[in-house]
């Protein structure tokens, strides 16, 4: 392993997205922040999800899970298209880095980018309702699994793509919709039948529904269930990316 | 010795076009190799073949004996390759982007002083903390020829290094390659520029779509075809109805009172030409004599092969 490369590799995809931390963490905090407020005013009164667990409360992992879920999956897609684009790849290309550094330094920084908002949400959310910790444990594991499986999604996406349109869809039809869709915003069970069984096939689903319990102790599936949906989608996600990457797929034609 | 290029037999496809139709090649170490070839000849493709940029379809090719397949690892920390297009990371000063770049061959840490080196002598020390952006075109170029060095390879090559380079900058990089050469790299350098290569190559390569046409030293190259030919040039006062026959066959162009005649370098006689326009009744006030130089002998070979 060439570690000093990994780490730089990584330590620059930190650099480029901290370079613009307005954008790149600031911004998704205050999106959020902007649900939590109009979501939780509007129904706090009329909805509760779980026993003696305020709406407002329900909402925030939710909303941390999905700014969790997008901002991995920006990270790795948008450095990546961005220095196919302006050519700029080559230089990392050029170097003895391995297929595998190469995924481990963007996945790491995808996760990096993706906690750090998701903390940022959290600091925030603080200040408006107070949130019980049941498992840490359970939260790290499915923040962090959650972004390596957004992050090497935005690795592939990133590579496939060959122009930013080609990205954008990826973002608005499968991230953006998957995401909404995946009971940030309500529990499963209050849906209907046909929807609840559409859910199951929906991996964020459980990236939230585990990460909800962490926080409450309670959740529409078995966490350690939750856990293994994510795990498992990560490995293959994973193999599949190293394999692009180590064939060459479109970055060394 | 080991050669420090070795290439057999390389093809490469992109789509129907055959890029590259077996192209073999070595270069020594300690070499000044000149890669010449027109717009599209391949001579990028076979560099990126050689950099890992872009895959073979077949042949094998190793840099300082390391495969650039198998062995990419060491292979690409003996190369150093500038690219042809200025392309480069705007989130970053040219320092931070020198850092790392020597980073990813895990020589970070230890890369300080090399490029303060690097910086001084491609004249970039007071651009150091500049970003890539507010860079003009010469400036990147020579951020560029840093980046390819900052690992401090054996094998650097330089995909057309002074293409839109001022005159003064150009020279100053052919200054600064020298240095590089003299220091026992060695160095491949493509260009469209003859006159560069003809200075500076030791050893020059033609190639053309796809095939390498002529690979030879630049005296051998010189010496042969065209390369024996030189352009005899006569202005006459008057005009001159009809041509003398030795005259009329060595004729390549005539405009008004001008005459081009080519002639052989050991077969033609100055002379006789001069004595046989002069039994024609012509008045020569001026005669110019122009020898082949490598653009000569290169746009012969390249037109012959198509
Ligand atoms: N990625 C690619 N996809 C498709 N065709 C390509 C690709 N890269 C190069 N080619 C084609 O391969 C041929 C050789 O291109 P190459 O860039 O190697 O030429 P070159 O000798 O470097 O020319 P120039 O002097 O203009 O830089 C050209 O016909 C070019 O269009
Ligand atoms: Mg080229």
């Amino acid at each position: 392993m060439n570690f000093s490369g990994l780490y730089t590799l990584f330590y620059k995809e930190i650099l480029r997205f901290a370079k613009v931390a307005l954008q790149t963490v600031l911004a998704p905090v205050v999106t959020a922040l902007l649900y939590l407020l109009v979501f939780s005013h509007v129904l706090e009164e009329h909805v509760e999800v779980y026993d003696n667990i305020s709406y407002t409360a329900f909402l925030i992992p939710g909303l941390m899970m999905m700014s969790i879920i997008q901002n991995a999956f920006a990270n790795s897609s948008s450095s990546l298209i961005q220095s196919k684009i302006t050519g700029n790849i080559i230089f990392v290309l050029l170097t003895p880095l391995s297929y595998l550094e190469f995924y481990l330094a963007f996945l790491f920084a995808s996760i990096v980018r993706a906690l750090v908002v998701g903390i940022g949400i959290f600091l925030v959310a603080m200040g408006f309702v107070e949130l019980p910790v049941h498992n840490a444990l359970y939260l790290f594991l499915f923040a962090f699994l959650s972004s390596a499986v957004l992050g090497s999604i935005g690795i592939i996406a990133g590579i496939w793509s060959e122009r930013f349109d080609h990205l954008a869809g990826f973002q608005n039809f499968i991230i953006m919709p998957l995401s909404f869709l995946s009971g940030v915003f309500y529990s499963i069970h209050s849906l209907p039948p046909f929807w609840q069984l559409l859910s199951k096939f929906n991996p964020f689903f459980y990236m939230i529904d585990g990460f909800r319990y962490g926080f409450f102790g309670v959740s529409d599936i078995n966490p350690l269930y939750s856990l293994a949906v994510v795990f498992v989608a990560w490995t293959l996600l994973a193999v599949l990316t190293l394999n692009m990457l180590r064939v060459g797929y479109k970055l060394r034609n | 010795m080991l050669p420090a290029i070795e290439i057999e037999n390389v093809h490469k496809h992109f789509g129907s076009l055959h890029a590259l139709k077996g192209v073999s090649l070595t270069i020594e170490q300690g070499e000044f190799f000149g890669l010449l070839g027109p717009n599209g000849a391949g001579k990028s493709t076979l560099i990126n073949i050689l950099a890992g940029l872009t895959r073979m379809d077949s042949g094998a090719v190793t840099v300082m004996g390391h495969d650039v397949v198998k062995d990419y690892r060491q292979s690409r920390y003996s190369l150093g390759v500038v690219p042809q297009e200025l392309v480069f990371d705007p989130f970053f000063s040219v320092r931070e982007l020198l850092e790392i770049q020597a980073g990813y061959f895990g020589q970070r840490k230890t890369s300080g002083k090399w490029i303060d080196r690097l910086l001084e002598g491609l004249k970039l020390t007071d651009k150091a903390s500049s970003n890539m952006r507010s860079l003009s075109g010469g400036m990147k170029r020579r951020v560029l020829i840093a980046q390819a060095l900052v690992h401090k390879p054996q094998v650097v090559i330089l995909d057309e290094p002074t293409a839109g380079v001022d005159v003064e900058l150009r020279s100053s990089l052919w200054e600064f390659i020298q240095m590089l050469h003299q220091e026992g790299h060695t160095i491949v350098l493509t260009t469209h520029y003859l006159e560069e290569a003809e200075m500076l190559c030791d050893r020059i390569g033609i190639i053309n779509q796809g095939e390498m046409i002529a690979l030879d030293s630049k005296e051998a190259l010189l010496a042969k075809g065209v390369g024996q030919l030189r352009t005899l040039r006569i202005t006459l006062a008057n005009h001159i109805e009809a041509l003398p026959d030795l005259v009329k066959s060595k004729l390549q162009h005539a405009s008004a009172n001008v005459l081009e005649i080519r002639l052989d370098r050991h077969n033609d006689s100055i002379v006789a030409m001069m004595d046989a326009l002069r039994d024609a009744g012509g008045e020569v006030v001026d005669i110019a004599i122009e020898e082949s130089d490598l653009e000569d002998v290169f746009i012969e070979l390249t037109r012959q092969a198509t």
